[in-house]
């Protein structure tokens, strides 16, 4: 293992236990308003001041970097499990079924995905709590986000195929379920670890995107998206702290990067 | 010898007082619009930015002056509105010429008249003079006398002619030909349009010299506000209407004597719930939605103070109610903003029957108070205004749920589906005269928006505003319409079926070497005198300092 996939696994560790320990670690609860401080700059009291409500900008960056990086994964996951199974099927059988199976993933690749997410979040119930809008947020993005890596998958399972073992399989006898299960999966694993580390960059930043719009997570709650929104306009070049929530999108998602890169590298 | 050094002085006086006149004339004024023009013919506008180009080309028989709020001649020298406020007639200047040297008569205004109600013209300037089925009748009594006879009683006649711009039914030019100080001399679609002085401008100063001073104004088409402030800064633009109080505390910061609060103003923000009978909401939280007292503990629980100091830094008031302090005749002086009192709201929710359970608001039935507010997404302010309520609203126990949506979906449900519980949003006001409010208050209306389209009104309070808005729309005394608009006022603040929160203030950027400005809280708040602007170098503004 390299230095470099060693310190972007530490810093990934660093971020991710400092967000789980917020509520230790923060100074005030993400929603709690200190209305007599709206904007106020860093202090010893708000090392990274306060929002424009008041709210402490650390305690809101800890507990937003908790939601980003706890949901983002499991979003991931989601949509890894589905390009797994819908790219996984479509090349093992392959024939008619390959062929609707990728002009439905390319359907779901030349769909605008922040329009598409845009409507789809007008039309689901309005009256859930912060927690479950969050969900819901990063859920859609693991429905809607499996189709780049089905492509990816469908690739894989198709090589599978036509191997030995699988051959040698289905000249024993095996059932084609089985032989998908046993045979054809678990031999996906590297492709589909591989797509779940590159959707978890991808799916904080599609949330920090609907968050700009204003359409993440719903307040109180923090996310990145919500803490990027504060960089926007004219006035945050003379607020430097402002783009901390910023770099540390910027740091995480390298780390993501150097972390997977380095995997790949021949031992 | 003392004599000649007298004469030598007095000379010298003149002449330097003739060059500081002059020295008003000339150069170019510049400002920025959101977006294209969609259209130069003065009848058919309904965008900001065909209406900025109309208010700087168009001539008009009357005028509200912008600070004082009074209506003022312009091409008309004096009018009459008949005792029952269906007729009007105005006596118009005489020797005026068009843009185009076309001249100015009685027949225009019934060309202007006839053609702007003309049904398949599809005006919306046109609107508020249709109060009744029927034909307008226009008559040229004289060159310089017309008279215009409506089929029924129109609420505040002659402040509407501020919006209709008389058309020449002469000139081959058409809309080009126009009475304002401007007329368009260039347009680049999707960049400028360039308005030059009209020669034949009627006006003059107080010196007796011809008005405008301006050679010029070129309005740019630019859509960021980022983009719109840098130029400003820079000098390449000299006027921003509508200023954000985020970027009017930047312009402060940096050049003061630029940034310019008018006061308060006419757009309020306002909250309401939904009380449709039909809406898909559980029955009991129509209920409460229906409640007067639910609706006014909300009122008394949400801290418009705060609210005013910290979203909009300070540039905004605690609403009243529909009208503004801003709108200084209709508004109602006897009414007093709402006081943030959360434990007068507690005692009013508990006789209600809402109890308060470790810090959790039920009511009869055991079912926590908790309702979803939905707003636009992408308006910073307003998802500030809902945390801040979302937090005050905490502490009387109740749970307020945030929702952002895009606008087409947050029309499609406060005007079709009814599939909301509470919707925070804002209203733009660019009338005085609260008549054009109609399609707000009557109960049959489409945006009677917490009910709209009743066929009866479903509530005795709703049906008395029926009547009292009626009432003031079929008279043309002005006195009994602010009585019946003062009850109205009166009954919204009692009813709350608008929870109004903030009027924000009008809030403007104009570049110091703009003189003779005077930033008001009407619409076009920067340059509604237009033709008594001028620019000053900025080596005269040093000097001057």
């Amino acid at each position: 293992m390299n230095t470099g996939r060693w310190i972007a696994i530490c810093l990934l560790g660093l971020v991710l236990t400092a967000s789980l320990l917020a509520n230790f670690i923060a100074p005030a609860s993400y929603a709690e308003q200190f209305r007599d401080l709206p904007g106020a700059s860093p202090s010893a009291r708000h090392w990274l001041g306060t929002d424009d409500l008041g709210r402490d900008r650390f305690s809101r960056l800890l507990y937003g970097t908790r939601i980003s990086l706890l949901l983002a994964p499991a979003a991931a996951l989601v949509s890894t499990l589905l390009a797994g199974v819908i790219g996984g099927l479509a090349g093992y059988l392959g024939g008619g079924f390959e062929g609707t199976a990728m002009w439905v993933t390319d359907l779901f690749l030349s769909l605008p995905w922040l329009f598409l997410l845009v409507a789809v979040r007008a039309m689901l119930p309005l009256n859930v709590s912060p927690l479950a809008s969050v969900i819901i947020t990063f859920a859609l993005l693991g429905i809607l986000g499996w189709a780049a890596a089905a492509r990816v998958v469908c690739a894989g399972s198709r090589t599978l195929r036509n191997s030995d073992f699988v051959l040698q399989a289905r000249a024993s006898g095996v059932s084609g379920p089985r032989v998908f299960a046993v045979h054809i999966f678990p031999n996906l694993a590297p492709v589909l670890l591989a797509q779940f580390w590159i959707s978890i960059p991808v799916f904080i930043l599609t949330e920090a995107n609907l968050g700009v719009l204003g359409l993440g997570v719903a307040e109180p709650l923090p996310s990145w998206g919500s803490l990027l929104r504060e960089i926007e306009g004219y006035s945050a070049a003379s607020q430097p702290w402002l783009f901390v929530p910023l770099l540390l999108l910027v740091a995480v998602v390298t780390c993501f990067q150097v972390a997977l890169s380095s995997k790949e590298l021949p031992s | 010898m003392k004599k000649s050094i007298l004469h030598a002085l007095v000379l010298c006086g003149l002449l330097f007082a003739s060059c500081t006149a002059w020295s008003q004339y000339g150069g170019e004024l510049r400002f920025c619009v959101r977006a294209e023009p969609k259209t130069f013919d003065p009848l058919l506008v309904d965008d900001d930015p065909s209406d900025t180009v109309r208010y700087l080309t168009a001539g008009v028989l009357v005028r509200t002056n912008r600070v004082t709020q009074q209506l003022e001649p312009q091409l008309a020298l004096s009018w009459k509105v008949s005792e029952n406020g269906q007729r009007i007639t105005f006596k118009l200047r005489r020797d005026l010429y068009f843009s185009d040297g076309s001249p100015f008569s009685a027949t225009d205004v019934a060309y202007t008249v006839r053609r702007l109600m003309d049904p398949n013209l599809h005006s919306s300037t046109a609107d508020p003079f249709r109060s009744g089925p029927g034909d307008v009748d226009v008559r040229i009594l004289a060159s310089d006398r017309v008279a215009i006879r409506f089929p029924a009683p129109v609420a505040g006649l002659d402040r509407l002619f501020d919006q209709v711009p008389i058309m020449s039914s002469t000139s081959p030019k058409k809309e080009m030909a126009v009475l304002g100080p401007f007329n368009i001399a260039d347009y680049k679609p999707g960049e400028y349009v360039l308005l030059k002085r009209n020669p034949n401008y009627w006006k003059h100063d107080a010196a007796g010299r011809r008005l405008p001073y301006l050679d010029s104004v070129r309005i740019e088409v630019e859509q960021n506000r980022d983009l719109e402030m840098l130029h400003f800064v820079r000098g390449e633009v000299d006027l921003i209407n509508s200023l954000d109080p985020e970027y009017f505390s930047r312009l402060s910061s940096q050049a003061e004597s630029t940034a310019h609060d008018a006061g308060v103003s006419l757009d309020p923000e306002m909250m309401w719930l939904n009380q449709v009978p039909t809406a898909p909401i559980p029955a009991y939280k129509k209920a409460w939605f229906a409640s007067t007292m639910f609706r006014q503990a909300l009122s008394k629980a949400i801290n418009r103070e705060d609210m005013a100091r910290i979203v909009f830094r300070g540039h905004a008031h605690p609403a009243f109610g529909p009208i503004s302090p801003a709108n200084t005749f209709w508004f109602n002086s006897k009414l007093k903003a709402q006081a943030y009192d959360p434990q007068s709201a507690i005692r009013e929710l508990a006789q209600d029957g809402f109890k308060l359970q470790d810090g959790t608001l039920k009511d009869r039935g055991g079912n926590a108070v908790e309702f979803s507010v939905i707003t636009n997404a992408g308006n910073k302010y307003r998802a500030a205004m809902a945390a801040m309520m979302q937090q005050d609203l905490a502490k009387i126990g109740i749970r307020l749920n945030i929702v952002t949506l895009d606008f087409p979906s947050l029309m499609e449900r406060i005007s079709r589906t009814f599939d909301y519980e509470a919707c925070l949003l804002g209203l733009v006001n660019t009338e005085l005269d609260p008549n054009v409010q109609m399609n707000v208050w009557l109960s049959s209306a489409a945006d009677h928006q917490w009910n709209p389209q009743q066929k009866n009104p479903a509530t005795a309070w709703e049906s008395e505003i029926d009547r009292l808005i009626r009432a003031q729309a079929s008279t043309s005394d002005v006195r009994k319409r602010k009585q019946y608009f003062d009850r109205v006022q009166e009954i919204v603040r009692e009813q709350n079926p608008f929870i109004y929160l903030l009027n924000k203030d009008a809030l403007s950027g104009i570049a110091s070497t703009v003189r003779n400005a005077q930033p008001s809280v009407l619409r076009p708040q920067t340059y509604w005198n237009i033709d008594e602007l001028y620019l000053q170098s900025h080596a005269d503004v040093a000097r001057s300092r």
